[in-house]
């Protein structure tokens, strides 16, 4: 083993052994970071911008981007809220669903929110970056309306309108956050599909050359329209388990969370130039993003300072990232060499 | 000044990599106001000695002597400052850009602090003119054809002021003859005014006709110098490869009227879009296991045919029957499923997924196929076709998980091929699948096609290389400017026919 393959070996675990670090770090410096309690609680926000950071994953590797899932976690949340809080008015009769198909219809809202992103930038060769930034805009003015700007409160449900229930997403089992559980599973299936099935190869082709990809035989546009719709379903599963988790829903609710989305991808080493990227790095940069938040409000570090650290971090983790890549091609270069 | 000034002398330059010598001992000589040709196979040390004379890299051993004076290039920058331009292999443009702006990309003129473009247009347009390409320089470079393109990257190092010695690498890979020779035109203007050329090429022929002085690389090592006028192909090829090799020439002898025939097309045509045609009413016939060559100059629509083909032309008009049947043309991935497989002309721009390893690139257009129930990749299934495939087409690889820049341009392009041979084509269409690789890789290419046309499938092969058409192809389709002129084959099928053919197009449209 020689130096660069040592410096590869460090550098392809940095975000765990960074997590590590920083996991020891806050133990010293926070009496009350290193106890079950408060490491649940970073868990479960971890669990929000880790869903929305696996569906922006598959948006980045696709060389696109995606930001208006901060919009649709707040308008998913709505609906949600909406739909227990004053049920569903037709011709004068107000239906109340179950939980269960609430949930369902919110994911739903999600999905076609990603459906219409996928349809803009395919179909009317709009640049992500402005179809989601006009996609954010209106699902953002969509939360608000449900509500005209108010919050619903209070989303126990009543048993007599059998939509009791919806607070279990918040909630722990065997002493395990729900949410902590729900992301796990999102990222399981998320990382078997991009490293075991045609579409998780073709989205990486995709974004590591689109004409090749195209050229190749692989169906372009509707394989994106796919992971814009997967992305806007993670953002409408986090609307529901940030409203769960508060009881209550705000239409301003994800607001901005899309960078943290992003930065946790970065993190993890997705490329936003496409091709790169997997899931567990995001899940891990996920807890990363978590743990120096949480970490710094428990060592009593003043809100401002946070956010100077936070963009530190995120600035300096894709310099190590191009460092790494640069020494990749570097190694790439020498092994094509020794070929010959 | 006698006949064969020295300009620039290398000295015993060493350039070693981890684990590899890249350049061992070599000394060069670049004589003045001549073309000094440099030929070896990829990977013998060529390009690297002239990335150290440009400044790109450091020899790690060994110095650089200009005009007796011995310098160091630490950069391109002090490099150029010296009058020594590279053009490089892959194109450098910026496609977003016009021409005139890629012309003066970092060497801007200006009026009052403000970008002059009148200047800049003015100037576009004299050294294309000399370069006899009347292109627009409002033109995107982005809508310019793969050649057109270089002949900008080659008009860009012309405007270079005091410029001493011009670095070609390879730059005629996707030039027409015409194009080819009005090259050589300005070549030898630069020469005869004392300006120094060092020309990289894998075309013999070119070589034989441009250079002054051929300097022969094998594994590192400069293994042969001559003037060119004292040697001979056989010569050139008997250094670089250490033994004697030639194209082999398909001989079997296959009575093509009683194969049935597995592709007609006919009256095919493609409309430009500024008017006029860019295919009018091309029809041929493709019988099973035949290799079928199209030659024809740049814009002859030979690449046009391919796209038409594969579904990237909804505009075209004409009949295509496969098997008897009348096709409907579908999407690209549709006409994979209906027995097409196509090798596009840009390995880099429309061939490769840069950021995927070996493996992935060559399962690529396949990877549906090894969806099991579950929606899984069989991964024993895909491991086992892409390392027989690995084995079919002789790729020279330790493990298939490298990346895919980690191959020569040989093996990479045949990482190409084995892509599409992987979806069970019964047509093969390639568009020249042996640009910018080197001979040893080239014959290796053409044995492959052998050896497809041989199970049974049918080519169609795209060369502007004469002799190599002339070498693999059963029948040759000449193009010209978007019409068929004429079909060759057996002893028709010489330099002299293919040639008068290319330009009779052109006749026929100013009639």
């Amino acid at each position: 083993m020689n130096k660069n393959d040592l410096i590869m070996t460090l550098l392809k675990g940095r975000t765990l052994i960074v997590l590590a670090l920083l996991v020891i770090f806050f133990s010293f410096a926070a009496d009350q970071f290193f106890t079950s309690q408060s490491l649940l609680l970073v868990a479960k926000h971890v669990a929000l911008y880790g869903i929305l950071g696996i569906g922006m994953t598959y948006v980045l590797v696709t060389a696109g981007i995606d930001l208006s899932v901060g919009a649709i976690v707040g308008l998913a949340g709505m609906c949600a809220g909406s739909l227990i809080y004053n049920g569903f008015t037709i011709f004068g009769y107000t239906i109340y669903f179950s939980v269960p198909t609430i949930v369902l219809i919110a994911v739903l809202v999600g999905v076609i929110g990603g459906l219409v992103n996928g349809l803009i930038i395919t179909r009317f060769a709009v640049a992500p970056f402005i179809a989601t930034l006009g996609t954010m805009y209106i699902a953002r003015g969509m939360a608000n309306l449900t509500s005209a700007g108010a919050t619903f409160p209070n989303l126990n449900g009543k048993e007599a309108l059998g939509n009791t229930g919806f607070e279990i997403f918040g909630r722990d089992i065997l002493g395990f956050p729900v949410a902590v559980i729900i992301m796990l599973v999102i990222a399981f299936i998320a990382a078997t599909i991009l490293r075991k099935t045609p579409f998780g190869w073709h989205i990486l082709a995709i974004g590591g050359n689109e004409r090749a990809a195209k050229l190749s035989g692989v169906r372009v546009d509707f394989d994106k329209i796919l992971v814009y719709m997967f992305s806007g379903g993670c953002a409408a599963i986090v609307g529901v388990i940030a409203t769960s988790q508060l009881v209550a829903s705000h239409p301003m609710t994800g607001n901005t969370w899309e960078m943290n989305a992003i930065a946790a991808a970065v993190l993890g080493g997705t490329s936003l130039m496409g091709g790169i990227g997997t899931i567990w790095g995001t899940v891990i940069g996920a807890f990363i993003i978590g743990v120096i938040t949480d970490g710094m409000v428990m060592c009593g570090v003043s809100e401002f300072w946070q956010m100077i650290i936070k963009g530190l971090v995120i600035i300096l983790a894709v310099i190590i990232d191009q460092y790494q890549r640069d020494l990749q091609a570097k190694m790439a270069l020498q092994a094509r060499n020794e070929n010959k | 000044m006698s006949d064969t000034e020295i300009y620039l002398h290398a000295e015993k330059i060493d350039k070693i990599y981890p684990g590899t010598k890249a350049l061992d001992q070599v000394s060069f000589d670049v004589k003045r106001g001549k073309v000094n040709v440099l030929i070896g196979e990829n990977g013998a040390g060529k390009s690297t000695l002239m990335r150290i004379i440009a400044g790109i890299e450091q020899p790690s051993a060994g110095k650089l002597y200009l005009q007796g004076r011995e310098v160091t290039f630490p950069s391109t920058v002090e490099a150029r400052a010296n009058g020594i331009a590279i053009i490089h292999q892959e194109l450098s443009l910026f496609p977003n850009l016009t021409v005139f702006q890629n012309l003066f990309m970092a060497s801007e003129h200006t009026k009052n602090g403000l970008l002059d473009d009148a200047e800049h247009r003015r100037l576009a347009k004299g050294v294309l003119e000399r370069l006899k390409y009347p292109i627009d320089p409002n033109t995107k470079v982005g809508d310019l054809r793969v050649g057109q393109q270089q002949m900008i990257e080659i008009a860009r190092n012309l405007l270079i002021p005091n410029l001493k010695i011009l670095i070609m690498d390879e730059p005629t890979s996707s030039l027409s003859e015409s194009e080819v020779d009005t090259l050589f035109t300005i070549m030898r203007e630069l020469t005869a005014s004392g300006i120094s050329i060092i020309y990289i090429s894998h075309r013999l022929e070119e070589l034989m006709r441009i250079g002054d002085f051929v300097t022969i690389f094998r594994d590192g090592k400069l293994v042969a110098e001559a003037a060119v006028k004292d040697v001979d192909v056989p010569w050139i090829v008997r250094h670089m490869l250490g033994k004697g090799k030639n194209y082999p020439k398909r001989s079997e002898q296959i009575d093509w009227s009683k194969r049935e025939t597995v592709l007609e097309v006919k009256d095919l045509t493609l409309p430009k879009s500024g008017g006029g045609f860019l295919l009018n009413k091309v029809s041929f016939n493709l019988k099973k296991g035949e290799v079928l060559g199209f030659y024809g100059l740049l814009g002859a629509g030979r690449t046009e045919i391919f796209e038409c083909i594969m579904g990237l032309r909804p505009l075209h008009s004409g009949t295509i029957i496969k098997d008897g049947q009348q096709l409907e043309i579908g999407t690209l991935s549709e006409m994979i499923g209906k027995g097409f497989a196509w090798l596009p002309e840009d390995r880099q721009r429309d061939g490769l997924v840069q950021t995927m390893n070996i493996e992935q690139n060559i399962a690529l257009s396949n990877v549906g196929a090894y969806s099991t129930a579950a929606g899984l990749i069989d991964q024993a299934a895909e491991d086992r076709d892409v390392s027989d495939m690995i084995t079919d087409v002789k790729i020279k690889v330790a493990d298939k998980r490298l990346p895919i820049l980690s191959l020569s341009g040989g093996n990479q392009q045949k990482c190409v091929f084995a892509k599409g041979a992987l979806t069970h084509p019964t047509i093969m269409l390639l568009d020249e699948p042996s640009r910018g690789i080197d001979i040893g890789a080239k014959t290796e290419i053409f044995n492959l096609i052998y050896q497809y046309a041989e199970k049974g499938v049918s080519l169609i092969v795209v060369s502007s290389e004469l002799e190599e058409i002339i070498a693999i192809a059963d029948r040759i389709v000449v193009l010209s400017n978007g019409l068929k002129t004429a079909e060759f084959t057996g002893d028709d099928i010489n330099q002299d026919n293919l040639v008068k053919a290319s330009y009779l197009g052109h006749q026929h449209s100013k009639d």
